[in-house]
Formats: structure tokens, C-alpha cells, sequence
């Protein structure tokens, strides 16, 4: 058993349901209890979807339990087959039918009898893989049944003529995933490749059998599309290109990849003029590396945390594009985390894998950055401790999907970027400056729980000095006083105290 | 007046597809509620997903709530219960120190036959905190009655006897001593006379602490004391329950708890409407004085006084339907009081139907329907979700009162919508609160009327599959 009050990524079938919700008329059935439907909720106010999210429960209650579910989910299947006509039904196990260990392989088997559509049995055990990594398996296990549906039929289709791409990994409550799809979709049409398939999101399963035709897959996310990447490399020797292209250099660097996959493949393009272009005029992100804004934020001290694709990427981007200090940078993906240290590996100065995000909130505290790139949850830690956070990474709120264009990746993902991590820092500055030049602070220091945080007794006077000393210093003021007097064995920290430990250290 | 025939309410009951939340949701009003408890629930990533995502920013806040999260060890009882609950819960001792520590089972503690009601008389013997054991799980309940699963598991735990010392009067009750606080003795005693000579009482329901004394000061113009309430501010404070003692529910949902203060505490239900809306609120009262004896005053003129306050917005909503999907068990109370206000109501969806608890709302449900002329709503327990929105397009509905699940979709095909789930969490017991179910219920009429002359009701493609 574990201690948690705070989780980044979801339960298995969170994952599932992300990729199966995300093609076009495909219906997923889970098998779970009451209430265990919450991710309909999700979609319908996080995406504000319009129309019903294709999930229903086929509900495991006291009679499953005492006499197996029987027909009920062959029933169930069998139901939304006739109801809605969808061309897959995938049936979702969750922890609860993971322990109960009906054979839920025979109820599809049943199911498939009867059903017009397909019916697949999701492969994703609750107590071993999560959401990332059920989502990846169940983008997987989809592409090969239509692969191998094809292939029986001999319908699978060969190569385009002309350059052609799939873009892979797009999914429903993916962080900005639309706005990167659309970026996507025109940066391929600039660089005069065909967009053949994108999955999952808004995909029809019968298209899936055109795959092959691609001359190469793009695989933005780490997180999402690998496995079918593979699957694909493997089967039909389509090159995967599995470079985020976020951020400048990281952006050229992956249109520099497909170059070199299409050539090998007899394209003869050169697309050096086209990253010149871009990277000098379209994106204004290089001309701000060079700016007097950028230059102010030289050896700014920034921490990162979130999935290992927004990660990894923002701390190339701060470090390598903006100058900026990453003290730590971390990831909640453990399962992939060489992958992670490979990547930021001298773009920080430590490498924090971790999902407790009580450790998380502590390591901010300690290095006290001017701004935290993070997920939701860092950015109620830099609440509290006032400071400024872009969130970059899932778990996220409604207000993480804007209705504006707001991609993170490609071109256009660049100016976006730019502008987080500048808001990010001047707001910041412009907080500190308010109260240097005698902003109001009514605030109250509240910092328990995380631990910059300590049980040392403060005056009145001693704690009213305190609040009168800016607050981008405060809390390493607090800190050294604080050492000061246990060190000494001082139990009240009055204004001479707080004094005495400046002139000590210096603080 | 039409002609409608007066009939008898008719119950169905469908597949139990719909969509609620898990009734360990309750955890999030009962730990503001309870402020000196902690809320442990033992389950899976599942669980914990629902929370955190259900919760929204209430997360962020340091919550006096936690999962046990169990992992494949613990399911395959490779590691000892017993032993990983006694690690958290001396975690949790440590760490805030609370006066009870609430363990909320889940379906996977079910699945798996952990023993949660064995194990804690022993850890709490071990750790001195005690610990209260709540099923509310999904196999058996939904969303609101996680409450009742708790609050039952309380009332075993409330003082049989009043503090026999009178040496310093101990007064047990949270409120009345919040009521006479910095009062001297004298005048308590003079407050005392305020009041009938009744049986104590005893409310259960877990309600916002403004409501608490709205609704106590509302009885104490009867001349009726409320000895106490279950659950109160804290958990120390639980109130008295002897033998005899009245008790009365404030909520549609309280079933359990309310056959465990019958059945094991010895107490006398007072089965009556519940105080929502005006017409219920006056129920409720006219009911408790009439089992107590009491002739009840002024309640005319407050009721009509009430109602007169509503008229801007009874004429929002007179003659218009309204279609409960049915997920809070709130329904059959809101659906009267909805009736009252002119509207019509085709159909009452509901998770659970306890028609002995729920006996006199249903009966004035009923007589509600008789006086205003409209038909009696079909009750549908455990609906189908699916087969409702079927109906709801074919029945034109004016508002339908769901989960978000289903919200904008239906807002999307033009239909008006209103969140369940806010009617859980604001104020809408008592004469002062009718105005607050009514803003609710007005809101989104009130906000589409605002648009209706754009042109752009129905916001789905055509070839979008229903």
C-alpha cells in the first residue's frame, strides 16, 4: 500500500479510452462498477466535446460478483452494436475486472458471433501499466487487428507515389494535441508531404489498412504511437521519425531526419532554405534568443517537470535556446526514464525521476527558481511559494485547452513557447518590483507542507521585519535565520536575531 | 383547473446504466464538514483518478484526505493488511494528528474480502485514534450515498448517555453552545425556557454550517431544541443518542442511517418531507411539531412570504418541463418542489428508491401533482441512460437536470441543461435557500434566452451520430 494524495498519469483504462474515444465511431465498453465512468465527465468538460462521449459501462454490481457477469456483457456488446452501428467496440477492463479475472476474451469471442462491427478485447492489466502505457499498447493493438484484417483480405495497400507521412499519437485530452496536429498537418504541407493517415484522433478504422502507404511515420509524442511505430517499422519497413519537433533546433532537427528518410528513399528534397527561412523570420524564437528581453533571463534559475516528451523538450529550449539556468528537470514517466536522463543529459544540472509530488514540491522549495515549467500540480506549489508557472505537461485543467491556436510543436510552437516562458519570468519581475518599491503584501508566508518550511518560532517584530524584506529573497532569508539560530540554539527569532544572522552570512 | 385525473405515482425501474459519480465522493464535503477527521479510502489509481479530477482545486488545498493505494502485493495478499494499514494510519497520526481516522472501502477491498471491519477495532486499540469503517463502493451504492455509508457507520459511534457530571454544565451540543457563546449562565437558563419541553432530537444529514443554524433557529421559532446533529463540526462532538430519542433526516439518501439509529440505537424516526423549498421546509416543521406536540406558528406567512420572493423567477419556469436523469437521489425532493413552482415533470430518474424513508416525500410529491393538476411523473429507478435521451428528444423537454457527462452534448442539440451535481454542493435546504435551487434551476433558461435570437441553437452536424 501507498501513502497518495496526488497522481499524474491516470489508471490504465484512462489510456485506452483516450485512444479508442479518439477514432471516429468506435465505442468502448468497461467492464466496471458504478461511478467508474468519470471519463466521460473529463471529455465532455475538459475538451467541451459536443457530441456523447462513445463510453458505457457495462456495470460489474453485487451479482457480478456472486455469479460472474454471464451474458451481461455480451449483452451489452451486442446492445451498442445494434444501437449505434459502431465499427469497433473495444471492451476496457479496469482494476476491478483485473482482480476479478472473468474471461473476458470469451465474452468478445461471444460478442464477435453476433455483433456487425468488431469487437477487441483491450490488453492492458490495471496493476502493471498506466495510462501512457495503455494508451501505446491499445494504438498498437488496434493498428495490427485492421493490419492483419487487411492483410488476410489482401487489401493492404502499397506505398504513395509521392512522399507521404503518418502523423501518429494524436488523441482526445492530449495536451494541446488538436493545435499540434494542425501545425503538423501544415508543416508537412510546406515541406510537400502528403499527411496519408493521422491516428487515433479522428481516424476511421477502415482507413488504418492504408498505413503502409506512408513513406514514413512521424511519432511527435514519446509517450503515444511508439509501439504502432515500431510495429510498422517492423512489418512493412516504414522509417519512424520519433523527433519532437519542438522548440527551434529540435524542430530542424526532425524536419533534417524526415529529409534524410525521404532521400533514402529516392525523394531528392533539401529542405536547409526552408529551416533557414523559418528559423530566421517565421519563428520569432531565434531573433528572441538574440534579444535584449532574453538576455535579461541569462542564468535565470528555472526547474521542469511533467511527461517526458514537455520535459525533455522545455529544458533544451531554456537551456540551449534562451540561456536559462535548469537547475533540475523531471519526469513522472518512470517506466521510461533512461530515455529522459539521455535526452536533457547536459541541459541541467540534476535529473529528478520521481511521481510523489511531495518530493517534487520539496525540490522547488530548495531551488528556489524564478519560474517552474510544469504540470498542474507545480503550479499550485509556485502558487504558494509565489512563483511563476508555465504549465507545459498533463494533468491539466479546462484552462489548458484554449480554444485559440496554441500549438506546442512545429513553427508556430516556438512563438508560443516564447511567449510562456517570458510571461512566465516578467510577471514575475514585475511582482518583485511591486514590492520592492513598496507593493502591499497581506499575504502570509504559508509554506507548510513543503520544506522550505520550519517549526522555528518567530516574534511579532521578528516576523514583521521578515515581511518587509522582498519577497524574492524572503524565503532564503527565513532559511539562513533560521539556521543561524538552531545552530546556536535560539528558540525566538526576534528582529536582532534576524540581524545578527545577516551579518553572519551574509544573507 | 384541467382535467387531469388524479393517479398514483408509478414506479419502473431500467437497466442501471447511467452515469453518477462513485459514492466515494463523499469524502470531499465530509472532511470540510468533520474538521478534526481524516478520510482514508482504500482503493486503487482508479479511485484516486476519480478524486483527484472530481475534486478540481479542493486538491491543492492540503486535504485531510488520502488514498491507500493498493498495488499488486496487496491483491494478491502477498503483504499483510493489516501490517500496511497500521504503517499509513501511524503516517497519518503523525503527520496531522486527527480524532478519527475514516477508512472508506471501495469495490476493490470488496473483490478481495478485506476485512476493514475486523481490522480496525484492533488498530485503533494500537494507535488510539479511532477508526470509523465505511463501505461506500460502487458495486452497491452511488455518489450521495457514500454519505449515508459513513454517517451509519457514526451513528455507532455516538455517546449512548449524556455526560453525567453537571458539576460545570456540559453542553454536548455544537450549536447551541456556538449560540450561547459568552452568555452567562443565567441567561442560558433563561434561553432554556425558550423552549418546549420535548424528547430530544437529533438531525442527521451533513449540511453547510450557515444551514445548520439556519434550519436550528428555524425549529427554536417553534419552541423546538435541536439536541444535536450527526455528523457535527467535530467528530469529538458527536452528539448524544439514548434510547427513545427522535431523530429526523435531512436528506433523500439517508436510508441506512437512518434504519441504524431505528434499529441499533433505539431511536424514533420522524419521517417527513425534506426541508427543500419552501413547501418542503414547512413540511418538515409541520411534521416534527406534530410528533412532538407542538402547535406550529407563523409558518402561513413565512411560506407565503417566501414564495412571494420567487416570483421573478416562477415566472422563468411556470409551465415549463423539466426531466431529472437521476444520479444525486436529491430528485424526488427537487422534482416537488419544481411542481410546486408551476413546472411540469415527466420523468423522476433516481439511482435508489428507498420507499419507506422516503414515504412522506413521495406522498407529498404526490399530492403536490393532485393540487397543481399536472400528471405524476414516472419514477425510473436505476434509468438507462441511453433510453433517456430517446425520450428526451421525443418529449421536447425544457431543461433536464443531468451529469456532465451529458451536459454539453445536450446543450450542443439545443437542449437546456442543468449540473446535477451543483445541487449536491450549494445551499438549498430551508425557507432562505428555495432562492439559490432556484437560480440553479433558472440559469441556463435565463442565459439562453439571452441567446435565442442568434440563430444558432443547434450546434451539431448533421451527420453526428446521437
Amino acid at each position: 500500500m501507498k501513502l497518495a494524495y496526488w497522481m499524474y498519469a491516470g489508471p490504465a483504462h484512462i489510456g485506452t479510452l483516450r485512444v479508442a474515444t479518439s477514432f471516429k465511431n468506435v465505442h468502448a465498453i468497461m467492464h466496471a462498477p458504478i461511478g467508474d465512468d468519470y471519463f466521460n465527465v473529463m471529455r465532455s468538460m475538459l475538451e467541451r466535446e459536443r457530441d456523447f462521449t462513445p463510453v458505457t459501462t457495462s456495470v460489474v454490481d453485487r451479482h457480478v460478483l456472486a455469479r460472474g457477469s454471464q451474458e451481461r456483457v455480451v449483452d451489452n456488446i451486442t446492445r451498442k452494436d445494434r444501437e449505434e452501428h459502431p465499427d469497433l467496440i473495444v471492451l476496457t477492463p479496469t482494476c476491478t475486472s483485473s482482480i476479478l479475472q472473468e474471461d473476458l476474451e470469451n465474452f468478445v469471442n461471444r460478442a464477435q458471433l453476433d455483433a456487425k462491427g468488431d469487437v477487441m478485447l483491450a490488453d492492458v492489466n490495471h496493476y502493471r501499466f498506466n495510462e501512457l502505457q495503455a494508451a501505446d499498447r491499445t494504438l498498437d493493438q488496434i493498428v495490427q487487428l485492421y493490419i492483419n484484417k487487411a492483410r488476410k483480405k489482401g487489401d493492404l495497400e502499397g506505398k504513395s507515389e509521392k512522399p507521404s507521412v503518418n502523423i501518429i499519437g494524436m488523441s482526445t485530452l492530449g495536451f494541446h494535441n488538436q493545435h499540434d496536429c494542425t501545425e503538423l498537418k501544415r508543416l508537412m504541407a510546406d515541406l510537400g508531404i502528403e499527411v496519408n493517415e493521422v491516428i487515433p484522433e479522428g481516424a476511421s478504422v477502415h482507413n488504418l489498412k492504408r498505413l503502409p502507404r506512408a513513406w514514413f511515420n512521424l511519432v511527435p509524442y514519446r509517450e503515444l504511437g511508439m509501439a504502432a511505430g515500431e510495429y510498422l517499422q517492423k512489418e512493412f519497413g516504414t522509417p519512424m521519425v520519433d523527433i519532437t519537433p519542438m522548440g527551434v533546433v529540435e524542430t530542424a532537427r526532425c524536419i533534417r531526419k524526415i529529409q534524410e528518410v525521404l532521400n533514402a528513399q529516392g525523394a531528392d528534397v533539401n529542405y536547409e532554405e526552408f529551416i533557414d527561412q523559418q528559423t530566421r523570420f517565421v519563428s520569432q524564437a531565434a531573433w528572441f534568443s538574440r534579444s535584449i528581453d532574453c538576455q535579461n533571463l541569462t542564468g535565470k534559475k528555472a526547474v521542469v517537470f511533467g511527461d517526458n516528451t514537455h520535459a525533455a523538450a522545455m529544458t533544451k529550449i531554456l537551456s540551449r535556446e534562451m540561456g536559462i539556468h535548469v537547475v533540475w528537470a523531471g519526469t513522472y514517466c518512470k517506466h521510461d526514464a533512461d530515455w529522459f536522463r539521455e535526452e536533457v543529459k547536459g541541459y541541467c544540472d540534476e535529473v529528478l525521476v520521481t511521481e510523489d509530488h511531495g518530493q517534487i514540491g520539496d525540490a522547488i522549495a530548495k531551488a528556489e527558481p524564478s519560474a517552474i515549467f510544469g504540470t498542474q500540480m507545480e503550479r499550485h506549489v509556485g502558487k504558494r511559494l509565489d512563483i511563476p508557472c508555465g504549465v507545459i505537461a498533463a494533468p491539466i485543467h479546462v484552462q489548458n485547452f484554449p480554444i485559440g491556436y496554441k500549438p506546442f510543436l512545429g513553427y508556430e510552437g516556438t512563438n508560443q513557447c516564447v511567449d510562456l516562458v517570458y510571461n512566465s519570468f516578467t510577471l514575475g519581475m514585475e511582482d518583485h518590483l511591486l514590492e520592492i518599491f513598496g507593493g502591499h503584501d497581506t499575504k502570509e508566508v504559508i509554506t507548510k507542507g513543503i520544506s522550505a518550511d520550519s517549526d522555528m518560532g518567530w516574534t511579532k517584530d521578528g516576523q514583521a521585519e521578515l515581511n518587509k524584506i522582498p519577497g524574492f529573497v524572503r524565503g532564503k532569508v527565513k532559511r539562513n535565520t533560521e539556521k543561524f539560530a538552531r545552530d546556536r540554539g535560539i528558540e525566538k527569532i526576534t528582529v536582532e536575531v534576524l540581524y545578527a544572522a545577516k551579518e553572519s552570512v551574509g544573507a | 383547473m384541467t382535467t387531469t385525473e388524479p393517479e398514483a405515482l408509478n414506479f419502473e425501474c431500467e437497466t442501471g446504466n447511467y452515469h453518477t459519480f462513485c459514492p466515494i465522493s463523499c469524502v470531499a464535503w465530509l472532511y470540510q464538514k468533520i474538521e478534526d477527521s481524516f478520510f482514508l479510502v482504500i482503493g486503487t489509481k482508479t479511485c484516486g483518478y476519480f478524486l483527484q479530477n472530481a475534486m478540481g482545486v479542493m486538491i491543492f488545498a492540503e486535504p485531510r484526505y488520502a488514498m491507500a493505494e493498493l498495488e499488486e502485493g496487496d491483491i494478491s495478499a502477498q503483504l499483510n493488511d493489516f501490517d500496511e494499514l497500521k504503517r499509513l494510519c501511524l503516517q497519518i497520526k503523525r503527520d496531522r494528528n486527527p480524532s478519527v481516522i475514516v477508512w472508506i472501502g471501495t469495490c476493490t477491498t470488496e473483490i478481495i474480502k478485506m476485512d476493514l471491519e475486523g481490522l480496525a477495532p484492533k488498530l485503533e486499540a494500537e494507535i488510539g485514534i479511532p477508526i470509523v469503517t465505511a463501505r461506500a463502493n460502487g458495486l452497491d451504492y452511488a455518489f450521495t450515498q457514500g454519505e449515508d455509508t459513513v454517517l451509519a457507520a457514526m451513528a455507532a459511534k455516538c455517546p449512548d448517555k449524556a455526560p453525567v457530571v453537571e458539576a460545570q454544565k456540559q453542553e454536548r451540543n455544537a450549536i447551541s453552545q456556538l449560540l450561547n457563546f459568552g452568555k452567562k449562565k443565567e441567561e442560558v437558563a433563561a434561553e432554556e425556557s425558550e423552549y418546549v419541553k420535548h424528547t430530544p432530537l437529533v438531525l442527521f444529514g451533513s449540511l453547510p454550517d450557515p444551514v445548520v443554524t439556519q434550519l436550528t433557529l428555524e425549529l427554536k421559532k417553534q419552541g423546538i431544541k435541536v439536541s444535536g446533529w450527526l455528523p457535527s463540526k467535530r467528530y469529538t462532538e458527536l452528539p448524544v443518542l439514548e434510547e427513545g430519542y427522535y431523530v429526523s433526516g435531512m436528506n433523500p439518501f439517508l436510508s441506512r442511517t437512518a434504519s441504524t439509529l431505528m434499529r441499533r440505537r433505539k431511536c424514533k424516526l420522524i419521517g417527513a418531507p425534506f426541508p427543500i423549498g419552501p413547501d418542503g421546509t414547512r413540511a418538515w416543521i409541520e411534521k416534527i411539531c406534530s410528533v412532538l406536540g407542538i402547535e406550529p406558528k407563523g409558518l402561513d406567512e413565512r411560506e407565503a412570504q417566501i414564495w412571494a420572493g420567487l416570483e421573478d423567477y416562477l415566472q422563468i419556469i411556470r409551465g415549463k418541463s423539466v426531466f431529472f436523469m437521476g444520479d444525486n437521489l436529491l430528485e424526488i425532493s427537487l422534482a416537488r418542489f419544481l411542481i410546486r413552482c408551476g413546472m411540469t415533470c415527466p420523468e423522476i430518474g433516481i439511482p435508489y428508491m428507498d420507499k419507506r424513508y422516503q414515504a412522506a416525500e413521495l406522498a407529498l410529491l404526490e399530492k403536490t401533482c393532485h393540487e397543481m393538476g399536472v400528471p405524476t411523473p414516472r419514477i425510473v429507478e436505476k434509468p438507462d441512460n441511453y433510453n433517456q435521451l430517446q425520450r428526451i428528444y421525443e418529449q421536447n423537454i425544457d431543461l433536464v437536470i443531468t451529469g456532465m457527462a451529458h451536459a454539453n452534448p445536450l446543450e450542443a442539440r439545443g437542449i437546456n441543461t442543468k449540473w446535477s451535481v451543483e445541487f449536491t454542493f450549494a445551499q438549498i435546504h430551508g425557507f432562505g435557500n428555495a432562492r439559490d435551487i432556484l437560480e440553479l434551476v433558472t440559469r441556463p433558461l435565463r442565459r439562453n434566452n439571452s441567446l435565442k435570437d442568434l440563430g444558432w441553437g443547434d450546434l451539431v452536424k448533421k451527420e453526428a451520430k446521437v
